[in-house]
Formats: structure tokens, sequence, C-alpha cells
């Protein structure tokens, strides 16, 4: 029996979270006495490919058909179906991201197989299959057994610790894979892709820098990209800052936009608000700058500094950059 | 036109969430019932779009009898009719089979709904429901438009947005700014009581999942102070004491 893992490719490189539900996998299938199988779509070199070993997998499936170079969740769905059918697996983890639970929505329909997205840690495999995941958005957990034969587990960030260091040198044969495609996959049209190439995206960023109301307008986020830059950390915002289009959608955290869970998460000027703190409550360690001590974001925070943004933010860009 | 909008049934997004019967039930005691958001967004558009096109809008809702004030609501926003499947669903297949059950009956051009609920936030129920009725599902919605029987939809992918053009029927998970949440008005309010909301019995679906038991996160430690004037420490402490960088 068999784990099969889903991995996104962004640019031809294996997603950070991909490798985290491969190794992730990896465990599943060692406690589960299985071979952990990786499944990618869309162009990458073997030796991109062949990292996944370094993480656990034994075997990496490979579809490079063209058609298959567009994210398309209802194609992507039944190559992995066919995957999981040509590897007998009863087990089949994605990382979560929009394209993953569309995903593994409709193989799980396909499959007939009990679906469970957002977990948070390693299941228990001894007697029943239960997992943990995250719900109200992160405001409580849930045990869940699942009970079909096929399995199907949407993994959050950080649901399972790597130690880069510790990683065995141990490689993946790549294997080529062809799933038949079907047409009624591609009825829709791309008209048009809009994607911030540089930028680093908010699901995969090890450090936010976010700005709220109290950054007062677009024309003020520099001190905030600059801190940003000097990090290496991706932007975000609260959701009246993109809805007031000061930021682009994409940067919209909380309860309501994307749900982050980077190692450190800076608020600037952001009051808390429950329904933004729904998004950011995964993140290992919170920084929160704001003027007034009352605000409810120092109570969900690690650090805090009372103060003014625009005095606070070029110290703290100061001090970062010379940390290098 | 026939618009089949689904919609969730959940604790307020500032709801403290609290469980009972040995944690394996919500303490629903003092908890203020929301539309979730994101349905309401699907609402929202829902009826703009029935209004252009005259076709007929009806919400369904899988779900026990204490929600029909959140259909009630959905009817006084401009759904024509509403459907209750009388259930309490245990998980998303579950939910995602009677919503096909239902669609399957009748012929829905769109079937709207919200990216997630905010309760459990999987994500997954329009995916489910997609592939049970064997038509296309595309989620996040951001924009929608229709022009006959084609779609054009805005979705939002990592780090921007794509524009896809579809043909109906579909299933879509939609999220803002689709359109502005609408609040019903006293002729709404008026008319939606008399609109029909028809109860049907679940069909039966294997159990994928038993029941759950619920936890709550470990409480927060102590936010630790940095004066403004020593703000740089930070960066320090970060490094060496949260080793975050
Ligand atoms: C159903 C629902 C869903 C929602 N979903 C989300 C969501 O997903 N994400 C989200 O973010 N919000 C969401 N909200 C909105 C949320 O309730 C808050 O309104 C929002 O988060 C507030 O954003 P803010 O903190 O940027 O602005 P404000 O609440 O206006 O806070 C601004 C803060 O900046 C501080 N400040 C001002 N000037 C300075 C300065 N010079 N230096 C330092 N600090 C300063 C102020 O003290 C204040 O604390 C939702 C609301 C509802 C009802």
């Amino acid at each position: 029996m068999s784990v099969l893992i889903y991995v996104e490719l962004d640019n031809s490189s294996i997603k950070k979270t991909s490798l985290e539900a491969v190794a992730y996998g990896a465990k599943v299938a060692s406690q589960t006495g299985g071979q952990a199988v990786v499944l990618a779509l869309g162009k990458a070199e073997n030796a991109e490919l062949e990292k996944a070993g370094q993480y656990g997998a034994t075997k990496v499936l490979h579809a490079a058909d063209g058609k298959l170079e567009h994210e398309n969740s209802l194609a992507f769905a039944d190559a992995l179906v066919q995957a999981a059918t040509q590897e007998g697996s009863k087990i089949i983890i994605l990382s979560k991201s929009g394209l993953s639970d569309a995903m593994a929505a409709r193989a799980a329909a396909k499959l007939k197989a009990g679906i469970v997205s957002g977990v948070t840690a390693l299941p228990e495999t001894n007697g029943a299959f239960k997992v943990t995941r995250a719900i109200f958005t992160g405001k409580a957990f849930a045990t869940t057994e699942i009970k079909s034969d096929i399995k199907v587990l949407v993994v959050r960030k950080n649901a399972i610790e790597i130690d880069e260091s510790a990683l065995n040198g141990g490689s993946a044969t790549v294997e080529a894979f062809q799933p038949a495609l079907r047409d009624s996959d591609f009825t829709a049209s791309v008209v048009s892709i809009e994607k911030a190439d540089s930028e680093l995206s908010l699901t995969e960023a090890e450090i936010i820098v976010s700005g709220g109301r109290g950054m007062k307008g677009p024309e003020h986020w520099q001190p905030l990209i600059d801190l940003a830059k000097a990090l290496g950390a991706a932007t975000g915002c609260s959701k009246p800052v993109s809805d007031l289009d000061w930021r682009p959608h994409h940067e919209h955290i909380g309860q309501t936009g994307i749900k982050v869970a980077p190692n450190l998460y800076i608020a600037c000027g952001i009051s808390g608000a429950i329904q933004h703190l729904a998004g950011v409550n995964g993140s290992k360690c919170i920084v929160v700058i704001n003027k007034d001590p009352e605000a409810p974001f120092f109570k969900a925070a690690d650090y805090g500094i009372v103060g003014d943004v625009f005095d606070i933010l070029p110290k703290l860009t100061e001090a970062a950059k010379s940390l290098k | 036109m026939k618009i089949l909008v689904c919609i969730t049934n959940v604790p307020d997004t500032t709801a403290k969430i609290s469980f009972t019967d040995n944690d394996t039930k919500l303490n629903k005691n003092g908890v203020q019932f929301i539309i979730g958001p994101y349905d309401d967004y699907a609402l929202a558009r829902g009826v703009e779009l029935k209004e252009q096109s005259g076709g007929c809008l009806t919400v369904l809702h899988v779900g026990e009898a204490d929600a029909e004030p959140q259909i009630r609501k959905a009817l006084a926003i401009g759904a024509d009719d509403a459907i209750r499947v009388n259930a309490d669903p245990q998980d998303s297949y579950f939910t995602a089979a009677q919503i096909a059950h239902i669609a399957s009956q009748n012929s829905y051009d769109l079937i709207l709904m919200g990216r997630e609920s905010i309760d459990y936030n999987s994500g997954v129920v329009h995916g489910l429901v997609g592939e049970m009725l064997g038509i296309p599902s595309y989620s996040p919605v951001m924009k929608l438009d229709l022009d006959g029987n084609n779609a054009t939809i805005t979705r939002e992918i990592d780090g921007g947005k794509e524009v896809l053009k579809a043909p109906l029927p579909l299933v879509l998970g939609c999220q803002e700014p689709i359109a502005e949440w609408k609040i019903p008005n006293m002729r709404g309010i008026m008319t939606a009581r008399t609109k029909p909301l028809n109860v049907v019995e679940p069909v039966s679906v294997d159990d994928m999942t038993a029941p759950q038991t619920y936890q709550l996160p470990a409480p927060k430690g102590a936010c630790k102070m940095i004066p403004a004037d020593q703000a740089e420490t930070l960066i320090k402490l970060l490094q060496t004491e949260a080793k975050v960088l």
C-alpha cells in the first residue's frame, strides 16, 4: 500500500509547502508500512523532482503533458485519481491551497473517499485512522476518524516539523506518467493571467510584514516594504486596506482573506480585530506595532511596541539590514 | 436562468467558541448565528444576476431548523424560494451529496456558494458537488459575469488572478469582491415571510467519517513589550530569543 502525495510546482520548482507534504506523507507511509509516491504535474527538471527523495519519497510520477502546464483543478484531479489507482494508494496527501482543496475535493468524490482539509498534525494510525484539523479559522481543533477505504488529507503548513539539516541524502526515481485527459476538463478557456512573479507568495512566506489602516494610505507603504525587503519577507494587509484599494486583494489576510502561518508575522497599524486574528493565529511568532496600547492585537502578540509605525519601521529596517 | 445558492449557518465571526457534551458538541449558548460571510457574497451576486437575467434563485441549506431565520434572511435579500435538507451534516461529503441530489433534480445553470464555510474552513464542498454532478467547479471566484450561456470568471490564484471563460452549468465558490453584501429592506422582509421554504429529508450517504471531538488551543503566553525608543532591539530578540530570523 502506498501513500500518494501531490506536489505543486511553481516555476518548475516544488513549492516549499509541498515538500513539507512529502515529509508528512513519508511519515504516514512509514506509520502504515507503505511507500511514499509523489505526483508532479507540469514542467520540471528531473534533478528538481528527485529532491522529493530527500524528504522521504521513493518515487516521483511526473506528467509533463503541455496541457498540464497551466493550473487546472479538473484535469489535475483526474490525474491524481489515475495515479492513485495505478499505485493502489489508500492515502492521498496534498498541502492546503486553493488548488489543492479543489483537486482533493473532486478526487475524493471520484474515489468515494473521506476528505479532511486543514489537517494540523500526523494522523493516529493504530486502530482507527484519526486526524486533527483546525476549525473555526484556528479558534479550535477537531479530531475526526476517517472510515472510508481511501482517505484524502489536505494538510496545513507546519503540520510537521522538518529539520532541514537532518535530511537524508535520499533520492527518488522519476517515472514518466501519462494520465488520460478528458476534453470535459478543458471546456474553460483562459482569457488572461495576472501574476506578480517576483513577489513572495503569502502562503509560502516564512516572514510576513503586514499593514493596516494605521498605515494611513497607499503612498505611505514604502517603510513597510523596506522592512519586508530587509527581512526577505512577503507583504500582507488587513481587509479595509484591500477594500480601499491601498493594496492588491491577494494581500488581504484574515477570516475572509488568506490564512497564513509564517514563522514571523509583523503587524503594523492593525488593530487586531478577531476576523484579522483568525487569519494569522497559525503564526509561530507575532509582533505588533500600534500606537494604541489598548489595541486588541497585543493580546495575541509575542512581542509588542507601542508607538508610531512611521518612527518604528525605519529603526527596525536599519537593525534588520545590519543583521546580514 | 436558474440559480442555486447554498448557504451555511455559522457562528458570527466574533463568536467565542466553546464545546459541551464532553467536547463533542459546539456550545451554541449565547452564540449568534449568521449566513456564512462567503455565502453571503455568493447570494448577493446571485441576486444581482437573477435581476439582470430575469431568472429565479433558490437558496439551499443542509442543516437543522434553527437555521430558518438565516434562510428567511436570504429570502428577504432576494431569493425566490428555499429548500432546507433536514439533517445535521457530519462532514463535507455528506453535505455535498445532499446538494448534488437536489441539483440533479432541478437543472440549475449556476450553483453558487462561499469559497469555504467559516466553521470548518474546508473549502471542498463546491469541488465535491461539481464532481458528483459531472460539471466544472471553480473557486475562489472574485468576479462573475454572464453572457448568455457563458460565464466570465475572475479567480484568485497564488499571488494574482486569472480570468476564465466557461460555459454553464457551473459550480462556483465565491469570495469578495464579487458583490457587496446585501442588507434586506423592509419590503424584502415582509415578502420573505410568505415565500416557500420547503423542508426535505436527506438522501442516505455512506458515512465517510465518524463523529468528531473538539479541542481548544493552548492559551497564549504574555506579550513582551519593547519600549519605542529601543525598537531596534526587537530584531536581536527575534533572532536570539524567538529564533525566527
Ligand atoms: C464578516 C467579517 C469578516 C471580516 N474579515 C476580515 C478579514 O479577513 N481580515 C481583516 O483584516 N479584517 C476583516 N474584517 C474587518 C475587521 O473587523 C476589522 O474592521 C479590520 O481588521 C480592521 O482593520 P485595521 O486593523 O487595518 O483597521 P483599524 O481597525 O482602523 O485599525 C487601525 C489601527 O492602526 C492603529 N494606528 C493608527 N495610526 C497609527 C500609527 N501612526 N502608528 C501605529 N499604529 C497606528 C490604530 O491604533 C488602530 O489600532 C471582517 C469583518 C467582518 C464583519
